[in-house]
């Protein structure tokens, strides 16, 4: 099960979460979503659920299921 | 009941209190102070809120917040603060709230004089502030008036949902006459459903801003609501009705006009006076009955007449519209009679 | 930890990329939700960035003029003083247009929060320099760095130290720790204003990475590594707290 869901439609490509995640779990996809963005994507083996990047998101583009 | 003898402004401010208000915000400018003053004391006798802010600016603004909550809202300033007001009334009315502003006028322009005066009638009638809008303005003509338009101004900024401007003046403001005061009663900010109070889970939350971003039907909905209000045209006709001059007066001035129809009328000159009630909608229909009308004279304490465009406009031109005015001063009726007649001699056989 | 968006806040779309605004809305949801004020809380925003709040937000809200949040809220509060108001302002509208209203908020303890959000820059007119701007800082109104010598750089919350209001604080909007940290003190805030206190303000520096021409992680940097220089953080006023 994944320890992340993302709402990618509402995500901006600014990068914060990439920047803060303590494991390098989140990386840029290089697609370009239908806003316009690089958005995000993360990689559940490295996750440890830790919040992190849904308290630096400005879009509220993360919920953290465990 | 008997009569009690009252200044114009605590007049204003009684009626006020009578008429539900419970909130006032505004800042000190003479000749309307005494309006902050009796509030100071009074608000707290009913319970309700009186804040002395550090500017117009401030107080308008803070009425704002007190009319979205749902409370019968009043300011206060004179001249130059009401020109600092003018930001926050045409926020008023682009957010649909009622709220009651008083303009106790002066003389002149900028700072100006605290005299006496008629000096904003374009502020108060074109919409003073920026933007495209008009509200409804009540001039009072007495200290009695003073107290049975502030009901009337509260209800018709409730019918609207639109600001009511009061045009009182220096002089209705500082004389002490004797009075009739309206019952107390008081006003339920929960009557409006519009009004913010906290949004119950479910509901979608209320929103008080321009109503262009929630209005579909925003230019057919202001196109119908002024002309509704154009409904709202009061005037007090006085021997208009056979005259060869009509005066056009309204507050001060028009006391002194009606003196000089008065005093006309007596040597067998035929005067006539329109005392406009309301300055804005201007009282077009009044006209129509001066079956006999030669020439119009608008009475004003002013330099400009700004008040005789508008009877151009009512008489659609078809008659001569001069205008009498008087700086530091209030117009004297023998002079008005003996300009009426000077017009009927130019204009009139 | 489970972790999901406030269900009072739905959108933060209007923002650019990387804006603090949305993380500060966030927060404003959450605090709310956490001291259960939702269906209580009215918010008046200002008309600049700010005032895309006014379709984010489930709460009754008043789009207010420019500047003039703060007496908009006082109004509000007099009249229903059972809801929680919450002005929520830019720096411009705090400390320049509407300064005189900010001071005497305070000087009469008015009992409403006060959010503003710091990022040294008119934001909605497109960048240009405010009293926050930073020295040599370069805006669409100082081409070649802010001046000090003919413009100061102003902290509103310098100013507002020596009143006697319920709180003051401010937090950057930046990493981690930064949100815990405004998270804490908005909440301490609306805490303060629910006991009756009076004044309580929250600075919050923010990233406004479209008009300090930068990309978010930079204007991120910006705010953390410039920014905190001529606004300190912490908490500088709690009344009746540990300070």
């Amino acid at each position: 099960m994944s320890k992340v869901k993302l709402n990618i439609a509402r995500c901006k490509g600014c990068g914060y979460c990439v920047d803060e995640c303590p494991k390098q779990a989140i990386s840029f996809t290089g697609r370009i979503s239908e806003k316009g963005y690089d958005t995000i994507q993360v990689d559940d083996e490295k996750c440890i659920a830790c919040g992190s990047c849904y308290r630096v998101c400005p879009d509220s583009v993360f919920e953290i299921l465990v | 009941m008997a009569k009690e003898l009252m200044k114009g402004n605590e007049a204003l401010a009684e009626a006020a209190i009578r008429a539900g208000c419970r909130f006032y915000s505004g800042y000190p400018i003479t000749p309307q102070t005494e309006i902050l003053e009796y509030l100071s004391w009074r608000m707290d006798e009913v319970g309700g809120t009186f804040v002395q802010t550090e500017s117009e600016l401030a107080g308008i603004n803070m009425l704002l917040g007190a009319a979205a909550a749902g409370a019968r809202a009043l300011t206060s300033s004179a001249g130059p603060g009401f020109s600092l007001n003018q930001e926050g009334i045409s926020y008023l009315v682009a957010a649909d709230l009622p709220a009651v502003i008083i303009d106790v006028m002066r003389i002149g322009t900028g700072l100006g004089d605290i005299a006496q005066g008629q000096g904003d009638y374009w502020q108060l009638t074109r919409g003073g502030g920026h933007g495209d809008y008009r509200t409804i303005v009540l001039a009072p003509a007495s200290v009695q008036e003073n107290c049975d338009m502030m009901e009337t101004a509260f209800d018709l900024a409730e019918k609207y949902r639109h600001p009511v401007l009061i045009a009182s003046d220096a002089a209705i403001g500082q004389m002490a006459e004797g009075v009739n005061l309206p019952e107390l009663r008081e006003h339920n900010i929960d009557s409006f459903d519009w009004a913010v109070r906290g949004c119950r889970h479910g509901d979608a939350p209320r929103k008080i801003q321009n109503t262009y971003y929630t209005r579909p039907d925003y230019v057919e909905y202001l196109r119908d609501k002024y002309a509704a209000m154009d409904s709202e045209q009061r005037w007090e006709s006085y021997m208009a009705d056979d005259a060869d001059v009509v005066l056009v007066a309204y507050g001060i001035s028009s006391r002194v006009a009606k003196e000089a129809v008065n005093e006309a009328r007596a040597e067998g000159f035929r005067l006539g006076l329109i005392r406009p009630i309301t300055l804005w909608p201007f009282p077009n229909r009044a006209f129509e009955e001066c079956k006999n009308a030669k020439a119009y004279m608008t009475v004003e304490i002013n330099i400009l007449g700004q008040m005789a465009d508008d009877v151009r406009l009512a008489v659609r031109d078809t008659r001569p519209v001069d205008f009498y005015g008087t700086f530091f001063g209030l117009p004297e009726s023998d002079v008005i009679v003996e300009k009426a007649k000077a017009m009927l001699e130019k204009e009139g056989k | 930890m489970k972790l999901k968006a406030p269900e009072c806040v739905f959108s933060s779309a209007g923002f650019c990329p990387g804006c603090g605004h949305g993380l500060a809305s966030r927060l404003v949801g959450e605090t709310a939700e956490e001291l259960n004020i939702v269906e209580k809380l009215v918010t008046v925003v200002d008309v600049a960035c700010c005032s895309f709040n006014i379709d984010y937000w489930n709460f009754d809200t008043i789009m207010a003029a420019h500047g003039r949040d703060i007496p908009t809220a006082v109004g509000v509060k007099h009249v229903r003083p059972g809801c929680p108001v919450l002005a929520y302002m830019g720096d411009g509208a705090a400390y320049s247009i509407g300064m005189a209203e900010t001071i005497h908020a305070a000087l009469r303890n008015d009992p409403v929060t006060v959010i503003v959000i710091n990022n040294s820059v008119f934001g909605m007119t497109g960048g240009q320099m405010a009293p926050t701007t930073l020295p040599g800082e370069r805006t669409a109104t100082s081409p070649k760095g802010k001046d000090p010598a003919r413009y100061g750089t102003l902290s509103g919350v310098e100013l507002l130290k020596g009143m006697d209001i319920a709180y003051l604080a401010r937090a950057e909007l930046v990493g981690v720790g930064g949100m815990a940290k405004a998270k804490r003190y908005i909440k301490k805030a609306l805490e303060h204003q629910l006991n009756g206190d009076g004044f309580s303000l929250v600075e919050l520096l923010s990233p406004c990475p479209t008009n300090l021409n930068l990309p978010p992680v930079k204007a991120k940097q910006f705010v953390h590594e410039e920014m905190t220089k001529y606004f300190p953080l912490g908490e500088f006023i709690d009344k009746g707290g540990d300070k």
